[in-house]
């Protein structure tokens, strides 16, 4: 058994950088690599891109991240675990293997399945959130269930140097290294739960060393633009040390690494991932050296009965249109823009929303009271069930330019395909993840 | 006029229809006074144009952060909302504009 493993976070969503992984696995002397790319409503595009070609569906930015990374893997020995499967995990695992062999690399792909579960739901589960059946939201695209550690655990125990997944829990794909490694038992929860503290603290990447925290005045960050992501040193009892390659972006902290702890998580006492609802109430940093941070204490209480699945729905079109408008009476010619929009399509587009960018578009009006800013952007936006009615809202601000208030410059019009998300739960033992192992 | 923003930071989080704001000090001798005076109610209140649901407080005395889940406060879901912050993540600093 290794006295320690190290594991690294390339990636943090879908729309992340490139380099930072190679960065990483090329100086940071890392044992896995963890690329996470997969959001809620990524899933459902992505069922949507195989239903019209059976070979794709898996993350769009596969090739781009792998093409240079691929070599540096097997050169310096790093196992990489990624979530790029997307809807097509086999897909994503054979366009990794022509990669390498276009290289002429020798590589093992390990594409882990059984998320999709579109099959085994009714239609007549009630969501999470709203509490009616799935199917009155919308036309299904996708059903795709939160695996976890027990999907992703036979593949790691193959020989596979890359293993690539559909829908797991974002934390599972760190934790999984984890138990391999130290042999940790699945029902060992104090264990999961802290493996599970570091796999939350990691799955954001450059969140965890100053980005999406820096404030130029409150909080300054050097080197957003070389920003270093996060790989964590785990012991086998659990206890974490994170830290950055050298000369990279960003800082190690602890008031970081708070904002990341807390990220997203509705009950700190309670955070639920398919292998353990964990306790985060109890961690503890200490920054025990420079650009060292040290994580100590969480827990875990017990494994949940059921599986949470992602559902992705038909949700129709979003139309949107703008415009900005400058000087004295901005706000004023802005606001009327507004009113005669909503005086054309009201009718047609009942939720139509306006907003004033650079006044109150953001939040709660009330808030920005005594503000009188030099410029505003008139916003308009509304869902719409058919293409040509969302098209209809941008055209009408772009018919400003002869017909509407004075000075208005820079029109632009949007449309978006709008899939919508709910989620519901299943029985663990109407799930059955698998495997399939590819080489070159 | 002091805000929230002098003495803390926060970041924004979503799930669903959910937004999640974490409230940490700077210095961890203003916890005890943010945990007397930034209670739920006064997080619902200021954030009244925003949030419809209710607004529950987590208190982490281990790592000096305040917690608050905001139900129905994302226009119907991230997913669905016409809002240009669909995701709300810029409301950390909303909630940092209280004055204290």
């Amino acid at each position: 058994m290794k006295e320690k493993i190290r594991i690294g976070c390339g990636a943090g969503f879908s729309g992340d950088r490139i380099e930072p992984a190679l960065i990483l696995t090329e100086k940071g002397s890392l044992d896995y690599l963890v690329l996470e790319c997969l959001a809620e409503r990524t899933i459902a595009l992505a069922q949507k891109r195989k239903l019209q070609n059976p070979e794709f569906g898996y993350d769009v930015l596969l090739e781009k991240r792998l093409k240079d990374l691929l070599p540096l893997l097997l050169q310096y020995k790093t196992r990489l675990v990624t979530n790029m499967g997307a809807a097509n995990p086999i897909a994503g695992a054979k366009r990794i293997i022509e990669l390498a062999k276009s290289q002429n690399l020798s590589i093992k792909v390990a594409a882990v399945i059984g998320d999709e579960v579109l099959e085994f739901i009714s239609g007549e589960e009630h969501s999470l959130e709203n509490n009616r059946p799935v199917q009155s939201e919308g036309k299904l695209l996708s059903a795709n269930a939160y695996l976890g550690v027990e999907a992703i655990l036979p593949a790691l125990a193959s020989d596979a140097d890359i293993i690539i997944t559909g829908r797991v829990a974002d934390p599972s794909l760190f934790l999984a290294p984890m138990i391999y490694e130290f042999g940790w038992g699945l029902d060992q929860f104090e264990l999961l739960g802290k493996g599970t503290v570091l796999g939350h603290l990691l799955e954001c990447a450059g969140q965890l060393t100053g980005g999406y925290f820096a404030d130029p005045v409150s909080k300054p960050i050097p080197g957003l633009d070389q920003l270093g992501h996060p790989f964590v040193d785990v012991f086998p009892g659990g206890r974490g040390v994170i830290s950055k390659v050298e000369g990279a972006g960003g800082v190690i902290s602890q008031r970081i690494a708070k904002e990341q702890l807390l990220y997203e998580v509705l009950d700190p006492h309670h955070y639920i991932t398919p292998d353990v609802v964990a306790d985060f109430s109890t961690v503890q940093f200490e920054e025990i050296a420079f650009d060292q941070l040290q994580v100590t204490g969480g827990c875990g209480i017990e494994r949940p009965e059921k599986y949470k699945v992602s559902v992705g729905y038909e949700a129709g079109f979003k139309g949107e249109g703008e415009i900005s408008y400058a000087g004295s009476h901005a706000v004023e010619r802005a606001r009327l823009a507004g009113e005669i929009i909503e005086k054309r399509i009201k009718g047609l587009v009942p939720n139509l929303r306006v907003d004033l960018i650079g006044l109150n578009s953001l939040h709660p009006n009330d808030l920005s009271k005594n503000s009188n800013p030099y410029e505003v952007r008139l916003r308009v936006a509304g869902m719409c069930k058919t293409l040509e009615q969302a098209q209809l809202i941008g055209e009408e601000v772009e018919a400003l330019y002869t017909n509407g208030p004075a000075g208005g410059g820079g029109a632009r019009k949007m449309v978006t395909q709008v899939v919508g998300v709910v989620s519901t739960l299943l029985d663990r033992n109407q799930i059955k993840p698998d495997f399939q192992l590819l080489s070159t | 006029m002091k805000k929230l923003v002098d003495i803390a930071h926060s970041r924004a989080g979503d799930k669903g229809n959910i937004l999640v704001l974490s409230l940490i000090p700077f210095d961890s001798k203003d916890f005890d006074w943010l945990v007397q005076n930034i209670t739920a109610d006064r997080v619902k209140s200021h954030l009244k144009g925003q949030i419809k649901g209710n607004v529950s407080r987590y208190v982490l005395p281990s790592i000096h952060a305040l917690q608050f889940t905001c139900e129905d406060a994302l226009a119907g879901g991230v997913t669905t909302s016409l809002a240009l912050d669909a995701h709300g993540k810029s409301l950390s600093y909303a909630l940092l504009e209280m004055e204290i």
